[in-house]
């Protein structure tokens, strides 16, 4: 955990960019400081690496005063990313991956391990991009070089300034969701300084919201999309993700839009009664649920008429994964966010125990708007293969 | 006809003297490479010192006092050092070696200037040393400037240690002055082709080697941007 008591920024010039900030990062979560330019956000994070010294105050990591801390010692045990990547014009890839592994003397083989097992991380053949410059990869795939440089010595904490901000919005979301994926696996704490709400909502555990060198509000993203402190706030948010706000104050939850009762099967259904069963309620996919309620899959209809040859086969054999699920509770804003990133027709709701219980389609987003979701719910005809 | 005369007296004149003329060009290249290794040694560092410290004032200092060398008429400079350092090798060289310094500062200067400050705080906030910092990074990306610098110096110098023969040292120069002194045109001629010869080639060969070692980083600072 990272720890800012009562700290203030003052510059040589006299003004004062950070006033009094109080701040907990928790470990093993990314938090996400964002706010307008000037703000104080990449000063507040050069804090943490020493990069800049408080004018007072204090900084903790696990409760130690990083005052006291041999500065370059400090540096080689957090990882640093920064927005114009930084990557040396005049070392090789691995070169570039292997900066702290050999500031801290490791041994030749161990680094070299270390570095293909990086490039592999982020699909980047070792035998192909070892042995490059920077210069001759894309912008994408030097910002996966940066990204693999700052983990390579393992920290237990890795700084992000505006990491993706530079490149174009496929690349940026192509990072943004391998940070997510390598994040679930590493639980680092990672710092992440951005402007982009969108990023900040997508990547944040918690966002950590700024103006003028002070903190307007901390939380995570569902309470601040929910409870914004003031109207700086809500102005940051934006109109599009205040959808429902004239309504209800509150933005509809996904509980209050989903499908009850949406067409499942048990996993040892066959494949003709698959059939029969889509019939009837008239979708062209079913949502395969086993007997404790738990969300196995999926089978569209096309699978299964696919295989329906095979006699002894059940729809366990045919059903593809459910990649994407959202929890009850959810903001609608932030379900359909992750439907339309990942062009999905349909997204399950899942309580906390994982128990399944609705379904989002486009057709219940659609009646909803329109107002007339109260009583007939007949969004579910409406399913299209996932 | 004149002219078969003329080329046949030059093959004439240089089959006999070819050991004098030898004798001199090294002479020559040991004076000039010993001022610019010794201008290097000192200009190099001190240039990597002022581009990482903001101190105003030494700036001005060294900067000043590093002109005034460079404007003093070189056969000024060599007539003053006599007194000090009498006549001979020595007191050329070190002329000449107050004459490469400025050049080569300049460029290291601005080479170590010349680095992208985001490349060289990530290198801070990495967890560089002061010191690993300027050898692993700062000095790799100002090399090519460097050795530009020592390129340029290096021609210049050559061609003004044939004015070192004047106080005594040798060189391709003491070809030029007694060839002005017997009237003997293939000693003027000769002298100062081989000097020429001489600096073409040692440009060539640092171009060369400069080339070996920022062949990579070169294709990256022509595409700055590193997005
Ligand atoms: N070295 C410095 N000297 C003086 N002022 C600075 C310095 N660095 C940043 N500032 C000022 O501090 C404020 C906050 O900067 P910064 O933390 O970089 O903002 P952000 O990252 O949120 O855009 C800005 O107004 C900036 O101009
Ligand atoms: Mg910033």
């Amino acid at each position: 955990m990272i720890q800012f008591t009562e700290v203030k920024k003052t510059y040589d010039d006299g003004r004062e960019v950070l006033k009094n900030i109080n701040l907990e990062i928790q470990a093993g979560e990314i938090t996400v400081l964002i706010g307008p330019s000037g703000c104080g956000k990449t000063t507040t994070m050069k804090l943490i690496n020493r990069l800049i010294s408080p004018t007072a105050g204090q900084i903790r990591i696990d409760g130690e005063d990083i005052a006291k801390s041999d500065p370059v010692r400090l540096r080689r045990k957090i990882g640093y990313v920064i927005q114009n990547i930084g990557l040396f014009p005049h070392m090789t890839i691995a070169r570039n991956v292997a900066v702290v592994p050999r500031l801290l003397k490791w041994d030749r083989q161990a680094t070299d391990r270390r570095v293909d097992e990086l490039l592999a991380l982020v699909g980047l053949d070792p035998a192909i991009y070892r042995n490059r410059y920077p210069a001759e990869l894309s912008g994408g795939q030097q910002q996966r070089i940066g990204v693999i440089r700052a983990l390579a010595a393992d920290p237990d904490i890795i700084l992000m300034d505006e990491p993706f901000s530079a490149l174009d919005p496929i690349s940026r979301e192509q990072l943004q969701n391998e940070l997510i994926r390598l994040q679930q696996e590493l639980r680092k704490t990672i710092v992440f300084v951005t402007h982009d709400m969108d990023e900040a909502i997508k990547l944040g555990d918690t966002i950590v919201l700024m103006r003028d060198g002070a903190i307007v509000q901390t939380g995570k993203p569902e309470q601040i999309l929910r409870h914004p402190a003031n109207d700086f706030v809500k102005s940051f948010i934006g109109k599009k993700r205040m959808a429902g706000e004239q309504t209800a104050e509150e933005l509809p939850t996904v509980d209050e839009v989903m499908v009850e009762h949406p067409a499942t099967a048990s996993p040892t259904r066959g494949l003709a009664e698959a059939v029969k069963m889509m019939e009837k309620r008239r979708v062209d996919s079913l949502l395969i649920v086993d007997k404790n309620n738990r969300l196995q899959g999926t089978v569209s209809i096309y699978r299964v008429l696919d295989q329906f040859g095979e006699e002894s086969k059940t729809v366990a054999d045919v059903m593809k994964p459910v990649e994407h699920v959202v929890q009850t509770g959810t903001s609608l804003s932030v379900a359909l966010q992750l439907m339309s990133e990942h062009q999905l027709s349909n997204l399950a709701v899942v309580r906390e125990d994982g128990q399944f219980v609705g379904l989002i389609t486009r057709g219940t987003v659609v009646s909803h708007m329109a107002g007339m979701y109260a009583s007939d719910r007949t969004g579910e005809s409406n399913h299209v293969a996932v | 006809m004149l002219r078969s005369d003329w080329l046949a007296n030059y093959a004439d004149f240089w089959r006999d003297r070819y050991a004098d003329i030898g004798t001199a060009a090294l002479e020559h290249l040991t004076i000039s490479a010993t001022a610019i290794a010794l201008g290097s040694l000192v200009a190099i560092p001190l240039g990597m010192l002022l581009a990482s410290n903001r101190i105003r004032w030494l700036h001005t200092l060294v900067f000043t006092i590093a002109n005034i060398f460079q404007t003093v008429p070189s056969l000024a400079l060599l007539a003053i050092l006599i007194p000090l350092l009498g006549i001979g090798v020595k007191p050329a060289i070190f002329a000449l070696f107050l004459y490469a310094i400025l050049p080569i500062l300049r460029n290291t200067y601005a080479g170590f200037s010349s680095v992208d400050p985001a490349l060289v705080e990530s290198a801070k906030g990495m967890g560089y040393g002061t010191v690993q910092r300027l050898l692993a990074i700062q000095f790799p990306l100002a090399f090519p400037y460097i050795m530009s610098g020592i390129r340029m110096t290096t021609v210049y110098i050559i061609s003004w240690t044939t004015l070192a023969s004047l106080i005594g040292a040798g060189g391709l120069g003491q070809l030029i002055v007694s060839g002005m002194g017997v009237n003997k045109e293939e000693l003027i001629v000769t002298g100062a082709l081989a000097a020429i010869v001489l600096a073409l080639v040692a440009d060539r060969l640092l171009g060369a080697l400069e080339k070996r070692f920022t062949r990579k980083a070169r294709t990256v600072t022509r595409e700055t941007s590193y997005v």
